[in-house]
């Protein structure tokens, strides 16, 4: 039934962007937690510098960081200078301009969580024999569930939704490097409205059901644990 | 069996310098002004401050000496917060549990069962520690303190965030573990009724270090301390319980200066017991009066007089057989009476509380 409304290369740009956004996600997550816990516990004079700049990407139009990912990863850039892949236009490429672009979204929310677990219940962990690592897992991760699931959450749905970033480092090619939002423009572009409808109300609907399902479960939490 | 204390922390306006031992059983209050760095010393013990140089050694354990530093995880203590610092996404038994499960079976010398019935916890186990009472919080807090069957137990102000009927239930609880359990416990707190309950031993603080050190009996009663002199200055004394008088209630002691009597106590004959007299309490007569309402009359010797806060009264101390009381009078009973060290009098104590 699907195949009457979406067209193969449609379908594949729609797997692209889910795929696209879960790997960005957990990249970020692995990336984003070290950095979360240093910011939130930090009294480094750094810190206000490594703010500014994971902050950057909710201000900067997408075309100025895809355009500098663009250079970074191209033919000439630093990265092929140095015996590395060309990067651009594809896959891991995609991923890379993701995490810059979706980095705030998922740093921020952790980092408030972390801080808002004071040094008292990790100390107070420390006490009963729990190590590093056991205090990471048994204290901070369980107390920072809300902004664990809001990074997470914020992280997956923007990356679905971004458009310029991708459009300057992924260009346009149908199954490789094509996602959802480039797939809607050319279906405009090309007056298809009945393919661009499609796509846009299930990303809309898509969307919707992310968000309520992230609000939902946090006011649960915050129900039982104040 | 002691706890070798040299430490020595820096910080901004403020240096804790600790150069003492103080015994390896029994409760030892550190007593002092908020800031005179006695919950700043607790820490050090506890491996929670990383930036203190010195030794520590604790029954013959070292935890810290000049190269080593033993992180607070890998020390075998119990560590009982002012706040509590419960764990809110655990209920009450995943608390109690936390440190429990996480040291070798065969170290296991107190069992959970044991902790609950000694804490009165056994109902509250299911629930969560956001539901329950702050006096409950803390006796929570220190089960899953004493479940890790620490090596020594450090308590950091555990009443002082209670309010008065919190500090009432759990105080009883508190002097159960000094009298059935066997850990060394170092006692924060800067109030002097609730350590004359509970230390036997004292390190008295002043601006990060210690300005004595000693039995507790002995310390509060030191004229050259503050704690004597304090509005709610109080002899210690221990006495056993001899007999009842059932006709009158009351309950008949015996220590070295002689005999008191108390309201009476559900106390078995022979059991010892510790008393705490304040000094207000204590009235002084030239000869032994016959015809009073007050039934305790011990007789007693005058130590010295020192001067009183108050510029109408003076606190005399009493040797009563091996104890010291201390008396405070007005400053013409002492010209009427014309009190000189070594005195022979007789003290009047007007109440007595078996702490």
């Amino acid at each position: 039934m699907l195949h009457q409304w979406i067209s193969p290369q449609d379908m594949a740009a729609l797997w692209l962007t889910l795929k696209l956004a879960a790997v960005t996600t957990v990249v970020l997550l692995i990336l984003g937690t070290p950095l979360a816990l240093w910011l939130a516990r930090t009294r480094s004079r750094f810190k206000l510098a490594v703010e500014s700049v994971v902050a950057l990407p909710l201000v900067l139009p997408p075309t100025v960081i895809g355009f500098y990912i663009l250079i970074l990863l191209g033919s000439q850039g630093p990265i092929q200078a140095l015996g590395g892949p060309s990067l651009a236009f594809t896959f891991t490429g995609l991923v890379i301009g993701s995490v810059v672009y979706s980095l705030p979204f998922v740093v921020q929310p952790l980092q408030n969580a972390f801080a808002g677990i004071g040094t008292g219940a990790l100390e107070a962990a420390a006490c009963l024999r729990a190590g590093p690592w056991d205090r990471f897992f048994t204290v901070v991760i369980p107390l920072s569930r809300r902004g664990l699931l809001t990074a997470i959450t914020l992280g997956f749905a923007h990356t679905v939704g971004e458009f310029g970033v991708v459009l300057m480092i992924g260009g346009n090619i149908p199954g490789e490097t094509q996602v959802v939002s480039i797939a809607i423009y050319d279906h405009v572009e090309a007056v298809d409205y009945a393919s661009a409808h499609v796509l846009s109300g299930l990303l809309l609907a898509l969307s919707f059901l992310m968000l309520f399902v992230l609000y939902a479960i946090n006011g649960r939490i915050k129900m039982v644990m104040p | 069996m002691t706890i070798e204390l040299r430490l020595d922390l820096e910080r901004p306006g403020f240096r804790l310098t600790i150069d003492t031992e103080v015994p390896g059983r029994g409760v030892t209050a550190l007593f002092g002004r908020s800031g005179c760095g006695k919950t700043t010393l607790l820490r050090c013990v506890a491996g929670l401050e990383r930036s203190v140089r010195g030794r520590l050694v604790v029954n013959g354990e070292t935890w810290q000496d000049a190269d080593r530093f033993t992180p607070a995880h890998q020390r075998p203590l119990g560590y009982v917060f002012q706040e509590g610092q419960l764990f809110p996404h655990l209920s009450v038994e995943g608390n109690l549990r936390y440190g429990y499960r996480r040291i070798p079976a065969a170290e296991r010398v107190v069992q959970p069962e044991e902790v609950t019935r000694l804490l009165g916890l056994e109902t509250l186990l299911q629930r969560r520690v956001t539901e329950i009472s702050g006096g409950q919080r803390q006796r929570v807090a220190m089960g899953r303190a004493l479940l890790t069957s620490p090596r020594v137990l450090l308590m950091d102000e555990p009443l002082a965030a209670l309010d008065a009927i919190s500090k009432a239930e759990i105080l009883p609880y508190l002097e159960r573990l000094h009298d059935e359990l066997s850990v060394p416990v170092l006692y924060v707190s800067h109030a002097i009724d609730e350590v004359s309950r509970l230390a036997d031993h004292m390190l008295f603080m002043e601006d990060g270090a210690v300005r004595a050190e000693g039995a507790l009996r002995e310390l509060i009663t030191r004229r050259d301390l503050p704690l004597a002199h304090a509005e709610g200055a109080a002899a210690v004394i221990e006495a056993r319980v001899t007999g009842h008088d059932d006709r009158h209630h009351l309950t008949e002691l015996e220590f070295d200066g002689g005999k008191l009597v108390v309201s009476r106590e559900h106390l078995q004959r022979s059991v010892r017991v510790r008393v705490r007299i304040m000094a207000r309490d204590v009235a002084i007569h030239l000869t032994r009066p016959r015809d009073s309402s007050v039934l305790n009359c011990v007789p007693a010797r005058v130590l010295d007089v020192s001067d009183d806060p108050h510029p109408g009264h003076v606190l005399v101390r009493l040797a009563v057989g091996d104890s010291t009381l201390l008396s405070r009078i007005t400053r013409r009973s002492l010209a009427h009476l014309a009190l000189q060290p070594g005195t022979d009098v007789y003290a009047l104590v007007k109440s007595v509380a078996i702490t």
